[in-house]
């Protein structure tokens, strides 16, 4: 099996089960986050059952050398808090919770005829792209710049 | 809580979680999806073919579900194009900051014990929190 299939094959079982959980409908996530309304904490379990999974898988192919069919594992090294990411994680936190989508659901909803994610894609497209323009070009030029140092 | 689903919650986030794993254990890359998105907006050689396929197959997925079972989706009706689209922007611009989303630091993250990511989805749960109250309670718009 190639890379590509495998990830094809990875995206199925992710977007079955964000159809399954009900994630790709925005009220349900609305609502999970409408503590003082009508709350519906569907989504605490959908993150538990997520967690349940991979917090075992992920010990148990850490034990492997490398992937089955890549030469290696590719995983964040970073680990101070900084802030962007607090910045970020609450930019984000606004747009989740005035749309009702993160990016699974809104592409994954892409194949069932909602007017909504074709016009999310766009938003999270430019949003997306716009950061790349704002900041990781100026700090790639100060990375280059350094990099001889 | 009468809309509250927790078998379908527990069953479909065990779902989640093997597509997850699934990429790890065959590729091994983190199924963080905003990551992939944007990704696949600047073409990079060898990484642009994974991408988009298994962006597709997140695509094909929930269609699968739905023709299944037709019953258990409702498009949303009536919702305000302004807020979906400043959402979407906020979603995008946010992620990339950030460095992560609801799968790359609340599924996959939290998973790798990392606490940049528990410190994200806690910061994201919260302003959600907070930016649906102001919504839906201070400025009355109930979508």
């Amino acid at each position: 099996m190639s890379k590509n299939v495998a990830a094809l094959l990875a995206g199925l079982v992710f977007g079955f089960g964000l159809a399954l959980s009900h994630m790709v409908e925005p009220t349900k996530v609305l609502d999970f986050l409408d503590v003082a309304g009508r709350w519906d904490p569907s989504l605490a379990l959908v993150m538990a059952g997520a967690l349940v999974v991979t917090f075992i898988a992920y010990r148990l192919i850490g034990r492997r050398p490398k992937p089955l069919l890549a030469t290696h594992f590719l995983l964040p090294t970073k680990s101070e808090l900084d802030r962007p990411l607090i910045v970020g994680a609450a930019i984000f936190g606004i747009g989740w919770g005035l749309a009702g989508y993160c990016p699974g659901p809104g592409i994954a909803a892409l194949g069932l005829g909602t007017w909504e994610a074709p016009v999310l894609i766009v938003a999270l497209a430019a949003g997306s792209l716009t950061y790349r323009w704002m900041f990781e070009a100026r700090s790639r030029t100060r990375r280059d710049a350094t990099a001889g140092q | 809580m009468e809309n509250f689903t927790p078998i379908s919650a527990l069953l479909g986030g065990v779902l989640i979680g093997s597509g997850a794993a699934v990429l790890l254990w065959l590729n091994g890359r983190i199924a963080g999806i905003s990551d992939i998105f944007s990704g696949v907006l600047i073409l990079q050689s060898g990484e642009t073919a994974w991408r988009a396929l298994f962006l597709l197959g997140l695509v094909a997925g929930a269609s699968l579900y739905v023709a299944l079972n037709p019953a258990g989706y409702t498009p949303r009706t009536g919702f305000p194009v302004a807020l979906l689209i400043a959402g979407g922007f906020f979603v995008g611009f946010g992620t990339r900051m950030g460095g992560g989303c609801t799968s790359g630091h609340g599924v996959c993250g939290i998973a790798r014990l990392s606490i940049r990511s528990v410190i994200a989805t806690v910061v994201f749960v919260l302003m959600g929190m907070l930016t649906v109250f102001v919504v839906r309670h201070l400025l009355g718009v109930s979508p």
